[in-house]
């Protein structure tokens, strides 16, 4: 009887030590919606995750799950992970919003991530990047560069997330250009090439020569480089169509963010918040300015980069009138993030309606 | 010289010994990838069958995950397999799957926030009718024009794609979302949530009434005159005809079942464990019970076995994933596999091995 209860202890002491030592390397998930050599969104977060991990080296396990449809099966990862001992997972899609909290109620003592949300908990952070700050300046660089005045723009859904790219795009391509005329083109998917060239040809046949784009492939780049006229890299450099057709690039940089999140959870520091960074933290980067763009208008761009980044400039500032001429922004007015958050109207002087 | 020779009758034997063997060959060929990988073969096919079942740390709640992940898998392929042995080709479930699902939780959310009791099965009848109307679509363009059904089935699943991303991006929005595409979510919604019957078993009412179908249709085609029409009709069709089914009748009927038993399923899936309409609702459940229906060989209580077994190598897969760093193309190629090798070891039910050189006769 003594000897059982003996070995007993000493199986649970081992069981604890064993649970002791696991938790001495904390363990970090990533869960991704697409596969991770998507080209693009998810690929980002990948690699954001492995410099997170070179970064610390063996201080922390890292574990990653890619292709997780959103909905019942993420809500289903997510609980295998936290099961598994993970200690901080960052869900990378928006869908994962409500899964993350769901199962961030089962799991009190894991810690949450939720990328683009906005839903918030003791345990669960949202983290999204301003984006659209970077859309400022290529947007500013597409009014520059185009001679026939109209910009053509391959959006994927619309939801707030890219009506305000292409608020933002327009309001600086005219601060370019005031005569130029912005299209829309929607595809209804984040990642296809093949649609995405169609759209570029559409845009162009349409008369516009330089196209932005809200989705992921570098197929609209492709198709610039064939039929002439300037474009963007989106969420990657794409700095294979340097230095034209791509003549500068929005980039996505989630590492400064994760480092400093699996810092935190090193030295116990770790609080639930909802940040919304931009240029000036480094979660959005401009890539090199290539091509024929004129040294004046390159300058002014960087110009405008520089000022963003340090906050004497929001690229949302008024006056600034809605679509259907009512006020929006009264001069020197500044939009708050709510707003923002929210945005469900284009600026006025876009035409076309968001499609519902 | 090694031949193959028709068997007068598909082999008994065989019918129940291949999927067996495919799942054995699966799992050698798939252990030899995973090895190619740099990957513990042995660990991973353990980790893929058997710790969702039994691993004391993942299967207590792993094992209810199981129902849940083969509860719309076995009620879609349930009514597709009705239609495959009348030779109806509905490939678009997963098309009737979100249009139940989108239908049923419009109804609901029309008169949210209701706390009626009637509300839910009024949801149910909705999300089998948005699916059956979506199936009607290829039942009458192939009976009036003849159109090819597997290819507007399969069209409209891209239709019904788009009236989703609709819904969840403007007609059903949350509109207390802030703008962010997505429908309320039901699981807040205690009226009309979907939950788990008893606690911790993964039991919820999809789960129940793919339970309901396997017994009917095994009565449907085992008992019932319209059942044997169905197998007439994709056996020998020219049969059929003579004995006076009308082969409209039967397509009509097939997609019927199959676009209900689909719509059904997403209503549950919207309801209950993926709680809201969004985008990327659909996750090819639709597509995936097309393999299942193959797997279990057309017959109900085959169905439910495949349904369950194919839940099991994705949730297997996760675990693989996660415990072992697969990658998730390895995991999609391993259900692939098993799909293939039970096509391939198919053969041996219709036809026999001879070796040597052919009689004269």
């Amino acid at each position: 009887m003594k000897r059982r209860t003996l070995l007993a202890s000493a199986a649970l002491s081992l069981a604890l030590s064993g649970a002791a030592f696991a938790q001495d390397v904390p363990k970090i998930g990533f869960v991704y919606v697409g596969p991770v050599n998507d080209g693009g969104w998810s690929q980002h977060h990948h690699e954001s995750a492995m410099q997170m991990k070179e970064h610390f080296g063996d201080q922390i396990e890292l574990v990653e799950q890619e292709s997780v449809p959103e909905g019942a099966d993420a809500e289903r990862v997510l609980t295998q992970m936290a099961l598994s001992g993970a200690d901080l997972i960052f869900t990378t899609s928006f869908g994962y919003m409500d899964p993350t909290i769901a199962v961030a109620e089962k799991f009190p003592d894991v810690k949450f991530e939720h990328a683009t949300g906005y839903k918030t908990a003791e345990n669960v952070s949202a983290y999204s990047a301003r984006f659209y700050e970077g859309r400022a300046i290529t947007g500013f660089l597409a009014g520059a560069m185009t001679e026939t005045n109209k910009i053509g723009y391959i959006g994927s859904f619309p939801i707030p997330e890219v009506i305000r790219g292409i608020n933002s795009s327009f309001i600086h391509a005219q601060k370019a250009n005031p005569d130029v005329e912005l299209s829309v083109v929607w595809i209804s998917s984040w990642f296809d090439p093949a649609k995405e060239a169609d759209a570029t040809q559409a845009l162009l046949d349409q008369g516009a020569d330089v196209v932005l784009a809200h989705t992921d492939s570098t197929a609209p780049l492709s198709v610039l480089e064939k039929a002439g006229g300037f474009g963007f890299g989106q969420a990657a450099d794409m700095a294979d169509y340097k230095p034209e057709p791509r003549i500068s690039s929005i980039i996505d940089d989630w590492a400064p963010y994760y480092i400093d999140r699996v810092q935190a959870i090193l030295d116990g520091t770790w609080e639930s918040h909802n940040v919304w960074q931009g240029i000036g933290d480094g979660m959005v980067g401009i890539g090199e300015i290539t091509g024929p763009v004129p040294e004046e208008v390159k300058a002014e761009a960087l110009q405008m980069k520089e000022d963003i980044a340090n906050g004497d400039y929001h690229p949302f500032t008024g006056p600034l009138n809605k679509q259907d001429g009512s006020a929006w922004l009264a001069e020197g007015e500044v939009a708050d993030d709510g707003t923002l958050a929210g945005m469900d109207f284009y600026v006025e002087g876009l035409t076309g309606d968001i499609p519902n | 010289m090694i031949r193959l020779e028709r068997r007068p009758q598909p082999s008994r034997l065989w019918t129940a010994v291949t999927p067996l063997l495919a799942v054995l060959l699966t799992m050698i060929v798939g252990g030899l990838m995973f090895a190619a990988l740099g990957k513990p073969p042995l660990e991973a096919i353990r980790i893929i069958f058997w710790d969702p079942l039994f691993d004391p740390q993942f299967s207590g709640y792993s094992r209810p995950q199981l129902l849940v992940k083969a509860g719309p898998l076995i009620l879609i392929a349930i009514g597709l397999s009705i239609g495959f042995r009348a030779g109806v080709w509905n490939i678009g479930a997963e098309g009737q799957y979100i249009m139940g699902a989108v239908t049923g939780a419009a109804v609901g959310l029309a008169v949210y926030p209701s706390d009626s009791a009637l509300l839910f099965p009024l949801m149910i009848v909705a999300g089998a009718l948005g699916g059956w109307a979506w199936a009607m679509i290829p039942a009458v363009l192939k009976t009036r024009f003849g159109t090819n059904e597997i290819l507007v089935s399969l069209m409209l699943v891209y239709v019904a794609e788009n009236i989703l991303a609709s819904a969840s991006s403007s007609w059903l929005r949350n509109p207390e979302g802030m703008g962010f595409p997505g429908s309320r979510n039901f699981k807040q919604w205690p009226a009309v949530h979907n939950t788990e019957l008893i606690p911790d078993t993964g039991m919820h009412w999809g789960v129940v009434a793919a339970f309901i179908a396997v017994i009917a249709a095994y009565v449907l085609l085992a008992r019932h005159i319209q059942g044997f029409n169905i197998r007439l009709t994709g056996e020998a069709p020219r049969a059929a005809r003579f004995a006076g089914v009308n082969p409209a009748r039967i397509v009509f009927l097939c997609l019927g079942i199959a676009g209900a038993l689909a719509g059904m399923a997403g209503l549950f899936e919207v309801t209950g464990p993926a709680g809201q309409i969004t985008i990327d609702f659909n996750s090819g459940y639709g597509f995936t019970a097309i393999i299942v229906a193959f797997l279990g060989r057309l017959h109900p209580v085959g169905i439910l076995l495949a349904g369950l077994l194919m839940a099991l190598t994705y949730i297997g897969g996760e675990l693989a994933q996660l415990m072992l760093g697969l990658p998730g193309a390895s995991i999609q190629l391993f259900q692939g596999m098993l799909l293939f090798f039970l096509l391939a070891t198919d053969v041996f039910t219709n036809y026999r091995i001879r070796f040597g050189s052919e009689e004269v006769a």
